[in-house]
């Protein structure tokens, strides 16, 4: 990508007509800055030097010339036809869709995307997933007034209407996470409609198509407890038995825990939250204050932490903990809700942060959801 | 200029200071007049557009609904604005002659011609289109019995059009009526500015043959749609 | 008129046009062209320091990705004034209007407009417009964009839209009634000996520009009485509900409104075509290819509506033919920047403000019309379409061209209008300024507009990479705001203070340097009549201070012109 002082100057080029776009841009831009150097330069050397009171030949001054006027008609016509060519032939191209192009329908209203993949009926909102190396054929309508589907990264865009069909069609090549603009002004929220388009390989397509629209299979509270619970290294310290660093958490809920400073209670829910976000009010007796405090996990993650816990059965009967060493060899099963930044590896957008939800992602579906991180896994 | 004026002064004619002569003055009224017509042309050219392009849509319903509206009305209205633009001819003719109660009947003529033709149209045509429902808005359509067939989305466009196009042709015969109607008046009281030449009257019929023009081309794309 | 006076020198002195008739019902009634343009000096230099605000709270509400101070409802219905306000009320009427009005008439030897009242009666329709729209913005604003397009415009939007377009509608009349008057003017009202290929290029301009008000208004003006009408009654042309088609309006918006770029930018032409052989005291270099590219310009700009709809579902060959038309209505624009360059070869140049202004105009509207072609090309265009490219683009052809234009030709004609020359050492360095401003404001437009920013956002935060070149844009827009502004500060400071302007303080060549400054009511106390060429300078001394006596040629002139 073209950048100047780390600022971005050209888009990524993530689609089959990126390429050819950019060819033809960069040779306008080129053009341009010949011709505006050569017109400015004219321009000013010849009003320095024929300024008033300059001595310099000004004799037999030409009014007319016929030739010259010839030339400089001829020469950006051929050059305007040329560039003429290529952008119509590029244009041809993005208008003729490959007879086995995959077909994804898109629905545009003020002010979200509703896309609709075929055959399989995976709907999602306000973002678009799609193999690469694949021709795709989105047709688009709208339920009220004129939107437009733009995505920079692969130069296409194309009006969505109400009242009649139109497509576009694209191969993307790059995986990664890509904007979606509507780019036709469309009231209030216009600028807030849009999204990411999410380029995958395409076997990772065909799981999260497989998954109904999500990266991975659904997943018990448990589950994700457990894939939290071995994303924190939290069984570094509370293993399957009571050790010196840390009293085991198999049979936790229900236990009487008795603290250094004489007060005990019963083991629930309440607890278990304390002592993840402030765990230096309530030590256990015969250990130290050495458990950090997880003050940035969300509610819904204590919960399944929580979950996962309440499933670890008893001490000192440990159970197979299949869903860590899963998570460890990378199992889609794994990592539904990490803070990971998927994107990282790919920096596929311009810019580092991951896509945050935002404003813009209020009303997603929930086959969206899980869209929002691991999308390029 | 002085000298221009000075052979001005002996015909005795009313020439605004901008301009050296009367001629000069006739010639521009005139190229003003004419590029005043381009803009009507424009005008009324777009909505022609329009209308060509959902008739080439719609043909068959353009063709049921047309069937609401009465074409002997049409053809009668074709007919007064004819006569009117024969009148209209006349009093021109005798504006050149400057015959001044030729010219006064013939515009008043004009008149009682163009406001026969606003009668019927907003006396026998409309109402009865608002009675069947057939102006668009909510309640179009609620007597599906009146659309012949049509569907009632492409009969609405086909009513859309025929209230724009001949309710805009409508403001202009209303604006005709006004101007002729005062010129008339101006003849009548002998203004000097209007009876020692036959430019403005000549230029004001031109307009009206204009107005003509445009219900001559309204009329059979409206009341005369082949099948 | 009949009776010239003989002791002129006193008589002007007393009687031009501003100072015959004081009172303000001798302005608002006037049919004196002169006296109309400076109307409507006043008024379009209010709307533009309106239409200014809006575009200053634009470019600070950008420097965030999440807005700054306003709403986005704020934010939509001041874009959207933005635009409305400076196309409708400012550009369109602004070289015409203004600077067409006061030195047409006078540059082709008439004493006034061919209908004065008509022109006068196009300055009320003018601003019975402006009072319109601007009460349409006071009472909640139009959040449609300038361009109102259907659907969005007829059913989903609650704003002021009927009003405001009922100004456009008024706007357009007021712009066919100048049109039609300079037509008529300009056939039947040119000087003896003044033959069409005499006349200077401004008045080409006007005349090719009055061609593309007549043909092109009408249209718009209909499309928008629609728009209209089926907001008041349901009558729906453009609505898809009725099998309407909402891309029909912007086939018939468009037929104007590409045109309308060359109301704006047409004048702007003539104005620089005028500063070329004037500031360099030549005979512009190829005056035929110049005046008939003007021609061509304002035919052909009438075939390429279409590319402004390359990604709207019109047919994919019908957009063919449009771009290949667009490629070509830039030819002519390449020829006449060619002709002007070549005009200042050996010439013999003053470098005064009007001509740093034309200079400005020659390099700022080469970039914008060539960066025209990347939207007439196809392929780029689906790319670059309603991104921030194109907004950096049509702005460097309306405020480096056709602004630049009108900033250049007051100036130049700012003695003849008021008698009075305008500070000439700041002038210089503020039209310097302008050119850096704004080259500052655009050049990261056109970059943040190939990243893919759409235009008429109002949020980015989903792209913070855009963010440096909103902010660069900003900072540029601040320094073009106060270039904007001084010259309203010293133009009406030359009012009171400026010095005395002789006839022809140019030394330029023309009719409207051969009266007084400022003219009289009757522009000339004798009508001339011309037997040089234009543009002719053979001696370029001759800077006749010539208070009066209008014009004995020098009679012999063999010398006329030099082909080579």
């Amino acid at each position: 990508m073209l950048k100047l002082f780390n600022f971005p100057m050209a888009p990524e080029q993530a689609s089959s007509f990126a390429p050819e776009h950019d060819a033809i841009f960069y040779t306008l831009t080129i053009l341009t800055i010949i011709f505006t150097t050569l017109v400015g330069a004219l321009v000013l050397f010849f009003a320095f030097r024929y300024r008033e009171g300059s001595k310099v030949d000004r004799s037999r001054p030409i009014y007319e010339h016929l030739p010259l006027e010839i030339t400089w008609s001829v020469i950006p016509t051929l050059l305007g036809l040329v560039v003429f060519f290529f952008g119509a032939r590029l244009f041809v191209q993005m208008r003729t869709p490959p007879k086995d192009a995959m077909d994804v329908y898109i629905v545009g209203k003020q002010w979200m995307w509703h896309a609709q993949h075929a055959p399989s009926g995976v709907r999602e909102n306000n973002s678009l997933h799609v193999p690469i190396n694949k021709p795709v054929r989105l047709t688009m309508i709208s339920q009220d007034v004129i939107h437009a589907f733009f995505v920079p990264e692969f130069r296409i865009q194309y009006m969505v209407v109400p009242g009649r069909y139109t497509t576009q069609w694209f191969e993307a090549t790059k995986p990664g996470v890509y904007h979606l603009f509507c780019n036709m002004y469309c009231g209030g929220q216009h600028s807030e409609m849009g999204g990411y388009v999410y380029a995958m390989e395409q076997k990772d397509y065909a799981r999260w198509l497989a998954n109904g629209g999500m990266d991975l299979k659904p997943m018990t509270m448990e589950q994700r407890g457990a894939a939290l619970y071995d994303r924190l290294a939290c069984g570094n310290c509370h293993e399957g038995k009571d050790t010196e660093r840390a009293p085991s958490l198999h049979g936790f809920f229900g236990k009487t825990r008795k603290f250094t400073n004489g007060s005990s209670l019963v083991a629930d829910d309440v607890y278990f939250r304390k002592s993840l976000i402030d765990p230096y009010e309530l030590i256990n007796q015969g250990y130290q204050n050495t458990m950090s405090a997880y003050n940035d996990l969300t509610e819904e993650e204590i919960i399944n932490l929580s979950a996962y816990v309440k499933s670890l059965g008893t001490a000192a009967q440990p159970k197979p903990e299949s869903h860590s060493i899963d998570a460890r060899k990378g199992d889609p099963m794994t990592g539904s809700n990490f803070e990971g930044n998927p994107n990282l590896s790919v920096g596929a957008l311009a810019h580092e942060a991951p896509p945050t939800p935002g404003p813009r992602r209020g009303n997603m579906s929930v086959g969206a959801l899980s869209t929002e991180n691991g999308a390029n896994r | 200029m002085s000298s221009a004026h000075a052979e001005v002064e002996n015909f005795p004619v009313h020439v605004h200071t901008q301009f050296e002569d009367i001629e000069q003055q006739n010639e521009s009224y005139i190229v003003g007049m004419w590029t005043f017509m381009v803009t009507e042309v424009m005008f009324f050219g777009a909505l022609f557009l329009v209308y060509i392009l959902y008739r080439w849509n719609y043909q068959p319903d353009f063709y049921r609904a047309h069937e609401a509206l009465d074409w002997r009305l049409g053809a009668t209205n074709t007919t007064l604005l004819l006569l009117s633009s024969f009148t209209m001819v006349m009093g021109v003719h005798f504006a050149q002659l400057r015959k001044r109660k030729q010219v006064v009947m013939n515009l008043i003529a004009t008149c009682v011609l163009a406001t026969g033709f606003l009668l019927i149209k907003f006396v026998l045509e409309w109402p009865i289109k608002f009675e069947h429902h057939l102006v668009p808005g909510t309640s179009f359509g609620i007597h599906p019995e009146q659309l012949n067939g049509a569907s009632p989305r492409a009969a609405e466009l086909f009513f859309s059009l025929y209230f724009l196009m001949t309710g805009l042709h409508a403001i202009h015969i209303i604006v005709g009526i006004i101007i002729i109607g005062a010129l008339a008046l101006m003849w009548q009281k002998n203004k000097k500015s209007v009876t020692e030449d036959y430019i403005p009257t000549e230029l004001v019929g031109l307009y009206w043959h204009f107005v003509d023009l445009v219900w001559i081309f309204l009329f059979p794309l409206f009341y005369l749609i082949p099948q | 008129m009949s009776a010239v006076p003989l002791d002129q020198t006193h008589q002007e002195e007393e009687l031009n046009y501003l100072t015959n008739g004081k009172s303000i019902k001798s302005w608002l009634l006037t049919g004196d062209h002169k006296r109309i343009a400076i109307l409507y000096l006043i008024s379009t230099g209010f709307f533009f320091m309106i239409g200014g605000i809006f575009a200053s709270l634009i470019r600070l509400e950008l420097t965030s990705p999440t807005g700054v101070l306003l709403e986005t409802e704020t934010y939509n219905r001041i874009f959207s004034a933005h635009g409305i306000v400076m196309i409708f009320l400012f550009l369109i009427p602004s070289i015409p209007a203004v600077l067409g009005n006061f030195i047409l008439p006078i540059m082709i030897g008439a004493r006034d407009l061919a209908f004065p009242r008509l022109n006068l009666l196009s300055w009320y329709v003018y601003m019975a417009a402006g009072i319109l729209i601007t009460w349409a913005l006071c009472i909640g604003g139009v959040d449609t964009g300038w361009t109102f397009y259907t659907p969005l415009s007829t059913t989903y939007s609650h704003g002021a839209i009927s009003l405001a377009i009922l100004g456009a509608f008024l706007a357009g009349f007021s712009s066919i009634f100048t049109g039609i008057n300079f037509i008529a003017t300009i056939h039947k009202m040119r000087a003896p000996g003044m033959t069409w290929f005499r006349m200077p290029l401004f008045a080409w301009a006007m005349y090719a520009t009055s061609v593309v008000i007549l043909l092109g208004t009408p249209v718009v003006a209909i499309t928008l009485a629609l728009v209209m009408v089926e907001r008041w009654t349901g009558i729906g042309i453009f609505s898809p509900e009725l099998g309407g088609d909402p891309v029909l309006f912007q086939h018939m918006f468009w037929f104007y409104s590409h045109p309308a770029v060359y109301i704006m930018i047409l004048p702007a032409f003539g104005v620089i075509s005028e500063l070329v052989a004037n500031f360099t005291r030549k005979r512009i270099f190829g005056y035929h290819f110049v005046a008939f590219s003007t021609l061509a310009i304002s035919g052909l700009g009438f075939l390429v509506w279409g590319h402004h709809m390359f990604v709207s579902s019109q047919s994919m060959y019908e957009g063919i033919v449009f771009s290949l038309i667009s490629f070509l209505v830039a030819v002519p624009s390449a020829i006449k920047v060619f002709n002007w360059t070549a005009t200042i070869y050996k010439g013999n140049v003053r470098l005064q403000t009007p001509f740093i202004y034309a200079i400005c105009f020659l390099m700022l509207f080469t970039v914008g019309g060539l960066t025209g072609l990347f939207l007439a090309s196809m392929g780029t265009d689906v790319h670059l379409t309603a991104t921030y490219f194109v907004v950096a683009h049509f702005h460097y052809v309306m405020v480096g061209g056709a602004i630049t234009g009108f900033l250049g030709g007051l100036h130049y004609w700012w003695p003849k209008m008021t008698g009075r020359m305008y500070p000439e050492g700041i002038a210089r360095v503020n039209a310097i300024l302008v050119f850096i401003g704004f080259t500052a404001t655009f050049v990261p437009q056109f970059i943040v507009g190939f990243l893919g920013m759409p235009r008429r956002y109002h949020y980015y935060y989903f792209a913070p990479e855009f963010q440096p070149y909103h902010i660069a844009s900003s900072m540029g827009a601040s320094i073009l705001g106060i270039a904007f502004f001084t010259p309203v500060v010293y133009f009406v400071w030359s009012l009171f203070k400026g010095e005395k302007a002789s006839a022809n303080p140019w030394g330029a060549h023309g009719l409207e340097w051969e009266t007084t400054s400022p003219p009289d009511s009757h522009n000339f106390h004798h009508v001339p009549v011309v037997t040089d060429e234009v543009y002719d300078f053979p001696g370029v001394e001759y800077a006749h201070p010539s208070h009066g006596h209008k014009k004995k040629k020098k009679t012999a002139e063999p010398v006329s012109k030099e082909h080579n």
